[in-house]
């Protein structure tokens, strides 16, 4: 089967691309058509949602050699070096390179780095850029200036130590909505929290080597981390279903202001806007847990989209790509989507919310530029563990416990 | 003998060209079986024997029965999905039938507006699985939730909590709003039953001096054995596949009290990327389901018996 040509890799004037933006397919839509016009080129969007359907339709496109020119991966760094490894995702270097950089320059540095492998890498890809940003996203904490007020506390003073969050989140709760929300049935948005608390608390490289499985969850440091959320428990200000809510429903909790403050990342923009336009918000990093590390943020990474390395089109998805991610185009989309951009020069473009979110991404982590991941199945130990300790089933002690028994049995097992 | 020679021959061809012909018309439903039946069922099967992600070339690496040792060994997450759709398929059986069973009784004894009551309660099955799940999650909310703020008026506020984040009730509200949808498709398979029975049986029974409950009891039960049996096979089969309703109300939580099977095979492919494992898993799930409905087919054949 991978000898042969998939159904979309012929040589047909047309740049098919598929991806999983709900909110911003139709901006999609319009860039392709004047891509279109330009260029005579046909550029066609494919929207696959959920996630769900679309990682399997990309990963049934990898087998079948069904690719289209350009398309996301959605997955862990392992993941990505697979596609990359089968031959499915063009390295960009050559043309990121070519006019002494120009396109290169284009791109917000860690933004670019997203689809970046170093020179040596524990997934064995040759070094190289393999992914072009569209936008970045960060994902820090988000409140309510109004409800602030309301509940006696200074609007224009977020909590920067996670005491000083529990006193506002009971403080809102006294004044009758709920302290914080966030949509923590989903796993990645409770990881992704408890991995900024871990920075803070341990700092980066001792979390990477748990991940390396050097240093173990039980270690004090991580149930310091654990703690946290039992001190949420505890303290009793959060959302009641903050263990079984979607993202969504998280968002219109907080939209809808029966929540104080959330989780949730830049994406946010558009949708609060389109909830509650009159909703007045800030944004802080994760109040610090330890005094020793500096208080991360996820972010400064986000929609990154490969060439199919496989395609005879590939070229031509390549000068696609350069156009779309031109500053005439970046705007255009930010002005529609009110994503912050991958492309560099447009700040002057940001809202004034959309600058506080661009403000937090000093000290910014991701995944895609971690050396190392943690394997999706401690992780979803992991989020179950954090809601077993938001429900009061389970202590820190016994989670901590549980995550690195599934590390080690998962070492055994393989994947 | 020549002539008989002739005859047999000639009778011989005339077989063969009508058994060639018979099978010439089934090639095609063959094909169609063979191609979208046994070839995937093949594929799941051969998977299941590897470590693959589903990306790398070549199809994984060997792994024999390890996939098949950690889904029926080690795999602890697996089996309880299995006991919560377990729980959920006996409540189904139950509760849901049993309601289902007396409203078409209802509905067949010819209230008024029968037709409008058959419409409402077929109403719930032909909705979309996660519109079903928004709605019902709104009614459980923890915060604004509808049944809170009912009970709060009730003057039973102590009652009211999150009903899918607390692990007392978060399965038991997803069989509720599973079975909220699915009643409606065992209450038209019962009143189609109903209706096929004749009705002079009754009248006879009346004649007879028999009560309505001696009439249920002894000619509607005996006679709906079959579609029992149907209604129930279909239940275990569409309870045990739960999957949209647990992504749009728990995402299997909290802390995975309501994973359903259904959802850990597509978590392992679509976010452990494992697909040899989801491959053993469905097949597993497969053979489980499969054991069961025969079951349930041979006790109501026994009881149609007896």
């Amino acid at each position: 089967m991978s000898g042969c040509k998939g159904r979309f890799n012929t040589g047909r004037n047309e740049i098919l691309i598929w991806h999983w933006m709900t909110d911003r397919h139709k901006a999609f839509e319009e860039l392709g058509k004047k891509y279109t016009a330009e260029t005579g080129i046909k550029v066609v969007f494919q929207l696959i949602a959920p996630v769900e359907a679309f990682t399997q339709n990309v990963s049934i496109g990898a087998q079948t050699n069904h690719l289209p020119e350009i398309y996301g991966i959605l997955g862990d760094t392992q993941i990505k070096a697979s596609f990359i490894k089968a031959g499915h995702v063009l390295k960009l270097d050559e043309y990121l390179d070519s006019d002494n950089g120009a396109w290169k320059i284009r791109f917000y540095k860690e933004a670019l780095e997203t689809g970046y492998f170093p020179p040596v890498n524990e997934f064995n890809v040759p070094q190289g850029y393999y992914g072009v940003p569209i936008d970045v996203m960060t994902i820090p904490m988000i409140y309510n200036k109004k409800l602030f007020a309301k509940a006696g506390l200074d609007p224009n003073k977020p909590p920067e130590t996670w005491d000083q969050f529990i006193e506002a989140g009971k403080k809102l709760n006294q004044s009758g909505v709920s302290g914080f929300v966030s949509g923590w049935a989903e796993n990645w948005l409770v990881y992704s929290m408890a991995t900024d608390l871990a920075c803070n608390v341990m700092g980066l490289e001792k979390m990477l080597g748990t991940f390396r499985g050097k240093v173990p969850y039980t270690d004090p440091q991580w149930i310091e981390v654990f703690s946290a959320f039992e001190k949420i428990k505890k303290a009793g200000f959060a959302d009641p279903s903050i263990v079984s809510l979607i993202n969504k429903y998280a968002e219109q909790a907080f939209a809808s202001e029966r929540s104080g403050m959330t989780f949730n990342g830049s994406w946010a923009v558009n949708v609060f806007e389109g909830m509650n336009p009159n909703l007045e918000y800030g944004v802080f990093k994760v109040p610090a847990l330890g005094k020793k590390f500096p208080r991360t943020v996820w972010g400064a990474a986000g929609s990154v989209f490969h060439v199919n390395a496989q395609s005879p089109n590939k070229d031509k998805a390549v000068e696609f790509l350069k156009w779309f991610t031109a500053p005439e185009q970046a705007k255009y989309l930010l002005d529609k989507t009110k994503n912050i951009p991958a492309t560099k020069g447009l700040e002057k473009s940001f809202s004034p919310i959309m600058n506080e979110f661009a403000s937090v991404t000093e000290n910014s982590i991701h995944p895609s530029r971690f050396p190392v991941t943690e394997d999706p199945r401690v992780i979803q130990v992991f989020g179950k563990g954090i809601q077993s300790i938001m429900i009061g089933e389970k202590s820190s002690v016994q989670v901590a416990s549980e995550i690195q028994d599934a590390k080690e049995k998962i070492k055994d097992i393989g994947r | 003998m020549n002539s008989i020679a002739n005859g047999i021959l000639t009778r011989l061809a005339r077989f063969r060209a009508s058994v060639l012909s018979n099978y010439l018309f089934i090639l095609p439903a063959l094909a169609m079986f063979l191609t979208f039946n046994v070839y995937p069922f093949y594929k799941v099967l051969n998977m299941s024997f590897f470590h693959w992600n589903g990306i790398d070339l070549g199809g994984g690496t060997f792994a024999g029965l390890a996939n098949y040792k950690e889904a029926l060994l080690e795999d602890h997450t697996w089996w309880y999905s299995i006991r919560n759709a377990a729980i959920i398929t006996v409540l189904a059986l139950t509760l849901q039938n049993f309601l289902a069973l007396v409203l078409a009784w209802i509905v067949d004894r010819g209230i008024k507006g029968g037709q409008f009551y058959r419409s409402v309660f077929f109403l719930p099955p032909i909705l979309s699985g996660v519109v079903v799940g928004l709605v019902w999650n709104w009614i459980f909310r923890g915060d604004a939730g509808l049944l809170n703020n009912v009970l709060d008026k009730l003057g039973m506020s102590g009652w009211a909590h999150a009903w899918f984040s607390d692990i007392r009730t978060a399965l038991l509200s997803l069989a509720v709003v599973h079975m909220w949808k699915g009643f409606g498709w065992g209450f038209m398979i019962l009143l189609a039953g109903l209706q096929g029975i004749p009705r002079e049986l009754y009248e006879a029974a009346r004649v007879d001096g028999a009560n309505e409950f001696g009439i249920f009891w002894k000619i509607t039960v005996p006679l709906m054995i079959p579609v029992f049996a149907l209604v129930s096979v279909l239940t275990i089969l569409g309870t045990m596949q739960l999957y949209d309703l647990v992504v749009v109300t728990t995402m299997g939580g909290p802390s995975g009290h309501t994973e359903v099977p259904m959802f850990t095979i597509i978590r392992e492919l679509t976010e452990n990327h494992r697909f040899g494992y989801a491959a053993s898993l469905g097949v597993v799930f497969g053979f489980i389901l499969v054991f069961v409905s025969l079951i349930q087919l041979q006790l109501a054949k026994r009881v149609k018996a007896e």
